[in-house]
C-alpha cells in the first residue's frame, strides 16, 4: 500500500527556468519575492511531501545545468527515469535557445518511454509575466503545438500544458491539476461534495488541500451566474497570503467567516473547504454544525 | 489658524525632496496599490501632481518635482506653503544626503516664516537595504546634522518628526498613518472612543483603517506593534479580495448592497481577527484573544459594541462637517502629538 501511495514526480527543465522557485512557493510557503534568494540547484534535490494524509509526493527537483542534464541522460538514466508517475517539464518563455530546450524535452521523453511508459506529462511555459498581455495566448499556442508534435513521436499523446508565472495565480492552477491527477479516489470526493452542497444549500463549495492550498475538487455547477473562471486559483493565492500573514501572530489559520456568506474552515486534518452560501440568513451555528457532521465523509 | 486660506476644507500634505528620492514611488505604492517593484519604471516627475483621498477627512497629497527650485519667484511658493497642513521631506538614505539636508534646512526656514503651524515630517527613506545598526547610525547622523544646519540658520524651537521608511514593507504605511493622524482634528475623540471599545470588549488592539490605502486613521492608545498592524492591513486585503470574487452574488442577497462588510477569522492559537466596515471607506479591524470564554458570545458582545461605536463615528462625522464648513479646521495638533511611542524608529526632536 505504501509503495502505491508514493508518487514520484520529476521536475525538469533547463537551468534558470524557475523550477525551484515553483517548488518553494507551492510547497515551502515562499513568497514570490523570496525566490530571488534561491541559488542554482546542484544535481537532484529530493523533497518528500505528505499530501492529503496518506499520499506522499516525492518531488525530484533536477538541477538544469548542462553538466547535470548530460548526467541524467547517460549514467543516471535508470535511476532517474524509473517508476516516474509524472514528468513536469518547465520551459522558460524568454529562453534564447528554444531548439535546445525542446531537444532536452525529447531526450527526457525518450528515457521515459523506456523506463516508465505510463507516466503523465505536463509542460509549463513559465515566466509568462515577461510577455506582453496580447501576445501570451499566441505564444503559448505555438509552443504547445511544437511540444505536442515532439511528444507524440514518443507515444505520449495526451500532453497537458499550462502558461504559468510566479507573480499571479496561474501557478496554482497548473499545480492543482497536476496534483489532482494523482489522487486515486477523486470520484468519492466529488460525489460527497455534491451531496454536501445540496444539503447546505450552497452556491459553491471548493475543497483545498490544507498545507499547499491547492484545489482538490469543486462542486462546480454553472448555474447561469457568471463567476470569475480563475476564482479557484485566486482563492488559493489569497488564502495562502493570509496564511503567510498569520505566521506573524505565531499562529495558523483556522476559520474565516465573511458576511455570514462565505465560510472557510477545516474539513479534515488535511483539507480546507471554502463554502459560498446562497443567502446569509442561516445561523452560523447551523452551518458550522453541518460542516462538523460532514467531516466524517471526507476523512 | 483661522486665517487658513482657500483650501481650508482639505488638509494637504506636501511631499518634497531631492530628485530620485522616491516621492512618486511612495505615492503610487500607498495610494494606487502599485507593486513596489514596478515603481522602478516610473518616469521623473515634471510638474506638481495631486492625489485626493478621503477617509474621515478629505486629504490631498501634493507631490512636487525634486529638481526644481521653489524659491524662484515664478512659483507661488508662499501661497503653497500657507495652504498645506504638513510638509513631508523624503531623504534617500542610500545616497549621499548632505545636499538634501541643506535643502531641507532652507525649506524649513522659508516655510516656517510663511506658516508657523506647519508640521514638518522627515522620511529617512529606502532603509530596506540597510542593516539594523546602520539604520540607527544614519538616523542619528541625520538628526544631528539637521540640528546643526538649523542652528546655522538661526532657527530654534522647531519640531521635526523622523521616520525610517521603505516601500517594501509596511513602514511607509505606518509613517503616513502618523502623518495623517496629525491632520485629523477629531483624533483625540476617536482615540478615546477606541480606548472605550477596547476596554469594554476586552480587545488586544484595534485599528480604524482606510480600506483603499491601508493607512490607519486611528488606533487605541496602546503601543502599535508593526506586525499586528501588518496582519490587520493584510486581513483587509483578504476580505476585500474574497468579497470581490463573489461580488455579484453578495449584492443579490444582501439588501444593503454589500455595504456592511464583516468578516471574522479564528486562528489556531485562539486569536480572533474581526473586521467590520464603518463609514466613509473605513474599516474597524480588531484583534482579540478570548482565552477560555466562548467565542460566539464574545462576538455577540463585540457586534453590539461595534454598532454603538459606528453610531458614534457617524455623529462625530456630522459634527465635524458642520465645524469645518463654518470656521475651518480647528487646530488640535498639539494633542495629536502624543499618539503613542514609535515602534519603527519614529522619533521627533525639537531644535
Amino acid at each position: 500500500m505504501s509503495s502505491n501511495n508514493r508518487k514520484k514526480l520529476l521536475l525538469m527543465g533547463r537551468s534558470g527556468s524557475g523550477k525551484s522557485s515553483m517548488r518553494s512557493i507551492i510547497f515551502s510557503n515562499y513568497s514570490a519575492f523570496d525566490t530571488r534568494r534561491l541559488g542554482a540547484t546542484i544535481d537532484v534535490e529530493h523533497s518528500h511531501l505528505r499530501f492529503l494524509g496518506n499520499m506522499t509526493l516525492n518531488l525530484w527537483d533536477c538541477g538544469g545545468q548542462d553538466v547535470f542534464m548530460e548526467n541524467y541522460f547517460t549514467q543516471q538514466k535508470d535511476h532517474i527515469f524509473q517508476m516516474v508517475q509524472v514528468l513536469i517539464h518547465v520551459f522558460d518563455v524568454e529562453s534564447k535557445d528554444v531548439l535546445k530546450d525542446v531537444d532536452i524535452f525529447t531526450r527526457a521523453l525518450k528515457q521515459l518511454k523506456k523506463y516508465s511508459p505510463d507516466a503523465k506529462i505536463f509542460v509549463l511555459v513559465h515566466k509568462m509575466d515577461l510577455v506582453q498581455l496580447d501576445k501570451r495566448t499566441e505564444l503559448f499556442e505555438i509552443m504547445m503545438k511544437k511540444l505536442k508534435q515532439a511528444s507524440a513521436e514518443y507515444g505520449f499523446n495526451d500532453l497537458v500544458g499550462f502558461p504559468t508565472s510566479i507573480w499571479d495565480e496561474s501557478l496554482y492552477k497548473a499545480w492543482s491539476q497536476i496534483v489532482c491527477s494523482l489522487i486515486p479516489n477523486m470520484n468519492a470526493y466529488n460525489n460527497n461534495l455534491k451531496g454536501l452542497k445540496d444539503l447546505m444549500d450552497a452556491k459553491e463549495i471548493v475543497l483545498f488541500e490544507k498545507t499547499t492550498f491547492l484545489v482538490i475538487s469543486s462542486s462546480n455547477t454553472a448555474s447561469g451566474e457568471l463567476l470569475d473562471p480563475k476564482r479557484f486559483e485566486k482563492i488559493s493565492n489569497i488564502m495562502k497570503n493570509f496564511k503567510h500573514s498569520t505566521t506573524k501572530l505565531k499562529s495558523s489559520f483556522n476559520t474565516l467567516v465573511l458576511s455570514d456568506l462565505i465560510y472557510v474552515t477545516e474539513l479534515s486534518s488535511n483539507m480546507m473547504c471554502f463554502i459560498v452560501l446562497n443567502n446569509n440568513t442561516y445561523p452560523k451555528e447551523f452551518v458550522l454544525q453541518n460542516l462538523h457532521q460532514a467531516q466524517t465523509y471526507f476523512q | 489658524m483661522d486665517n487658513n486660506p482657500i483650501d481650508a476644507s482639505k488638509a494637504t500634505i506636501l511631499l518634497m525632496g531631492l530628485r530620485r528620492g522616491g516621492k512618486s514611488s511612495i505615492c503610487k505604492v500607498v495610494f494606487h496599490n502599485m507593486q513596489p517593484l514596478d515603481t522602478l519604471y516610473l518616469e521623473s516627475t515634471t510638474s506638481p501632481t495631486q492625489e485626493h483621498f478621503s477617509t474621515l477627512i478629505d486629504l490631498a497629497v501634493m507631490e512636487l518635482p525634486g529638481q526644481l527650485n521653489y524659491f524662484e519667484p515664478n512659483y507661488e511658493s508662499e501661497q503653497l506653503f500657507k495652504s498645506v497642513g504638513a510638509l513631508v521631506y523624503v531623504i534617500d538614505s542610500q545616497d549621499e544626503y548632505l545636499n538634501a539636508l541643506t535643502n531641507l534646512a532652507m525649506i524649513i526656514e522659508y516655510a516656517k516664516n510663511v506658516n508657523p503651524y506647519l508640521n514638518i515630517e522627515v522620511l529617512i527613506h529606502k532603509v530596506d537595504g540597510l542593516t539594523e545598526d546602520f539604520k540607527m547610525d544614519i538616523q542619528r547622523d541625520i538628526m544631528q546634522r539637521i540640528g546643526d544646519e538649523l542652528l546655522d540658520l538661526g532657527i530654534e524651537g522647531i519640531q521635526l518628526s523622523f521616520y525610517l521608511t521603505s516601500i517594501f514593507d509596511h513602514s511607509i504605511y505606518e509613517a503616513f498613518s502618523r502623518i495623517v493622524q496629525k491632520l485629523i482634528p477629531e483624533l483625540p475623540f476617536l482615540e478615546n472612543m477606541l480606548d472605550n471599545l477596547v476596554q469594554h470588549s476586552k480587545l488586544e488592539k484595534c485599528f480604524l483603517l482606510d480600506i483603499n490605502s491601508k493607512i490607519y486613521v486611528s488606533t487605541d492608545s496602546s503601543p502599535v506593534d508593526i506586525q499586528t498592524y501588518e496582519v490587520c492591513a493584510e486581513f483587509v486585503d483578504v476580505t476585500i479580495d474574497l468579497q470581490d470574487l463573489y461580488k455579484g452574488k453578495l449584492q443579490n442577497s444582501n439588501t444593503q448592497d454589500g455595504a456592511d462588510m464583516k468578516s471574522v477569522s479564528v486562528l489556531n492559537n485562539g486569536v480572533v481577527i474581526y473586521l467590520k466596515q464603518m463609514i466613509r471607506g473605513l474599516a474597524l479591524v480588531t484583534l482579540m484573544r478570548p482565552d477560555d470564554t466562548d467565542i460566539e458570545s464574545r462576538l455577540t458582545v463585540m457586534d453590539y459594541n461595534v454598532d454603538i461605536f459606528k453610531k458614534g463615528l457617524e455623529k462625530i462625522w456630522e459634527k465635524s462637517k458642520l465645524i469645518t464648513s463654518s470656521t475651518g479646521p480647528n487646530d488640535t495638533h498639539d494633542d495629536a502629538e502624543n499618539a503613542g511611542p514609535g515602534t519603527n524608529g519614529n522619533t521627533s526632536a525639537t531644535y
